[in-house]
């Protein structure tokens, strides 16, 4: 079986993101960019299965050069094969979609694991879209996932609880975390991944139905006043809440 | 060609969810401004008091009903909504950004080839085009997008837009039997967290960091939760030190919160979670350092031990209460 996993490279949640002059994007001044948190159990359920159920795994990626970064943490991690979509332009959720759904026909995937969202434009959608695309089931925001023969069956995150859903391969899951422990990458691992080598393939253009019209700052909130410096403070703030925000 | 305007409401055991009431105010109010239709579409089996729709705008409602449909089923869901949105000529449609829309909507504009918006806090009309407001990098940037496509899809946060009541009236239902719906992937099972709020739903929050000192003291967090009738959350820390579940995180690998009130103790506030509760109404700290940035974003702090002043805070809200 082909498992394939879709990573994208992303800012460093810890990173500050100041937007450019134009309004129009993100200065990338001293942004450290990482694997997108959320690939990350999405690299790990790849690898997993594959020890389980055999197969073989390819990362693919669409982006810039800097984009081999992640897909050489994804071969140090344990992926077999990588495949880069180069690609510098913009494109908005759907037409990213588009290009990995023509990929993962390409590699003919029979399961292909995504992060349930990039922590960048924090869309949560390409997964679901590109098994639309393909005519895959799928099955998002996955905190666990087991495969018997041909049927899935995976627990999904909602609201106050989880849903225990059923479907079969061919299939997209997107991954939350909590579906794994995700591995350290091997000083082994590391040293192969650095001599493998990364296919480099072009990608199609595709309308964008998304224009941006503006990055902005949000409001800055105000800093608000300190009540106190001990339980002595806690009759005044909770009657602040009661009476003056009426939040309580 | 006039636009229209489709809204897909959420039902979980047949009562349609608070989100689904601010969608339809919402599409409510982009109908009068755009002078175009609007009406709603809501999938499941026997649902409560539907007609009361009306009463926050829409007037026609289409139910589609299988007792198979009672749980979300993606694969049947979406095709039934993207066929009626075919048949209606929906141009505008609107969804609740709640687990459900999050799955449902992706999977709705790959197949009407439609541009999408996800988790909108405001949606603006300027020209006659709706300009839709989003936070990216877990609210670090505010982003501003244009749908350029045939069909616009826009998703909204829950707990922003407000589900006020327009006028008394009676929604029209128009109830479609579902014969043999694609159940190719189905809820087989629900597995409900007992008895308590989630933190993505909560008009109240209680979050604890590192300065709850171990798992063992998550009951002060608890304690003071249950007496608000909030959710209780966390920070990254002490997710990731294992005191905490997962489904609790608040910040940009957790879920992002905009409740009327957010009470975060022994929290120092790492952008990443400042980042994912900063738009909360009211935000209130308790921390030992007078300088963790958590106080930056406050209305209301106090420095000092949260194990003397949580107490506190419980025995003062009980003579509230009482």
């Amino acid at each position: 079986m082909k498992i394939a996993v879709c990573v994208s490279h992303v800012p460093d949640t810890a990173a500050k993101i100041n937007i450019t002059g134009d309004g129009k994007g993100i200065d990338q001044t001293g942004v450290t960019y990482v694997v997108n948190p959320y690939d990350e159990f999405a690299i790990e359920e790849a690898l997993k299965t594959k020890e389980k159920s055999g197969g073989d795994t390819v990362a693919v990626s669409l982006g810039g050069e800097a984009n081999k970064e992640t897909l050489r943490k994804a071969l140090a991690m344990g992926i077999d094969n990588a495949v880069l979509l180069k690609d510098d332009s913009y494109r908005d959720s759907l037409s990213v979609a588009k290009a990995l759904a023509e990929e993962i026909k390409t590699q003919n995937a029979e399961l292909v694991f995504f992060g349930k969202q990039s922590v960048d434009f924090d869309n949560s959608v390409v997964g679901q879209m590109a098994a639309e695309l393909l005519g895959y089931n799928c099955i998002s925001v996955v905190v666990d996932f087991k495969l018997e023969g041909n049927k899935v069956i995976a627990e999904r995150e909602i609201e106050g609880g989880k849903e225990v859903v059923e479907t079969s391969l061919p299939a997209i899951i997107t991954a939350q975390k909590g579906l794994n422990e995700p591995r350290y990458a091997s000083l082994k691992g590391i040293m192969a991944a650095k001599k493998k080598v990364i296919e480099e393939k072009p990608v199609a253009t595709t309308a964008n139905f998304v224009d941006v019209v503006t990055m902005k700052r949000p409001a800055p909130k105000q800093a608000g006043k300190i009540v106190g410096t001990d339980a002595t403070a806690v009759p005044e703030l909770i009657r602040l809440l009661h009476e003056e925000a009426k939040v309580i | 060609m006039g636009n229209k305007i489709l809204v897909l409401l959420e039902q979980r055991n047949g009562q349609i969810k608070k989100a689904s009431l601010e969608a339809v105010k919402t599409a409510y109010d982009l109908s009068s401004k755009l002078s175009c239709e609007s009406e709603a579409i809501v999938i499941g089996n026997e649902i409560e008091n539907l007609e009361s729709i009306g009463n926050y705008g829409i007037s026609k409602v289409i139910h589609y009903k299988n007792s198979d449909l009672l749980n979300y089923s993606p694969s049947a869901y979406s095709k039934i909504f993207i066929e009626y949105a075919k048949e209606t000529g929906a141009s505008i449609i609107i969804i609740p950004n709640t687990s459900l829309g999050k799955d449902i909507a992706p999977r709705i504009a790959a197949k009407l080839d439609a541009g999408l918006a996800m988790d909108c806090i405001s949606l603006d009309i300027q020209n006659n085009e709706i300009i839709a407001s989003r936070p990216i990098y877990a609210g670090k940037v505010l982003l501003d997008v244009k749908l350029n496509s045939a069909v616009k899809i826009f998703t909204l946060r829950p707990n922003v837009f407000t589900a006020a009541i327009v006028s008394e009236s009676k929604a029209e239902i128009i109830g479609v039997n579902v014969d043999n719906p694609d159940l190719s992937t189905k809820v087989v099972e629900i597995k409900k967290s007992e008895g308590k709020l989630d933190v993505a739903e909560a008009e109240i929050i209680v979050s604890g960091g590192r300065g709850m000192k171990g798992a063992e003291h998550f009951n002060l967090v608890e304690e003071l939760a249950k007496l608000l009738g909030a959710a209780s959350g966390a920070s990254r820390a002490v997710v990731d030190a294992g005191w905490r579940p997962h489904s609790e995180q608040v910040g940009q690998t957790g879920k992002t919160v905009s409740p009327t009130l957010y009470i975060a103790l022994g929290i120092s506030g790492a952008i990443q979670h400042l980042a994912g509760m900063r738009s909360s109404k009211y935000i209130v700290a308790v921390n030992k350092d007078k300088d963790a940035p958590i106080f930056q974003i406050a209305d209301y702090g106090i420095v000092g031990d949260i194990f003397e002043i949580v107490p506190a805070m419980i025995e003062e809200i009980k003579k509230i209460k009482s």
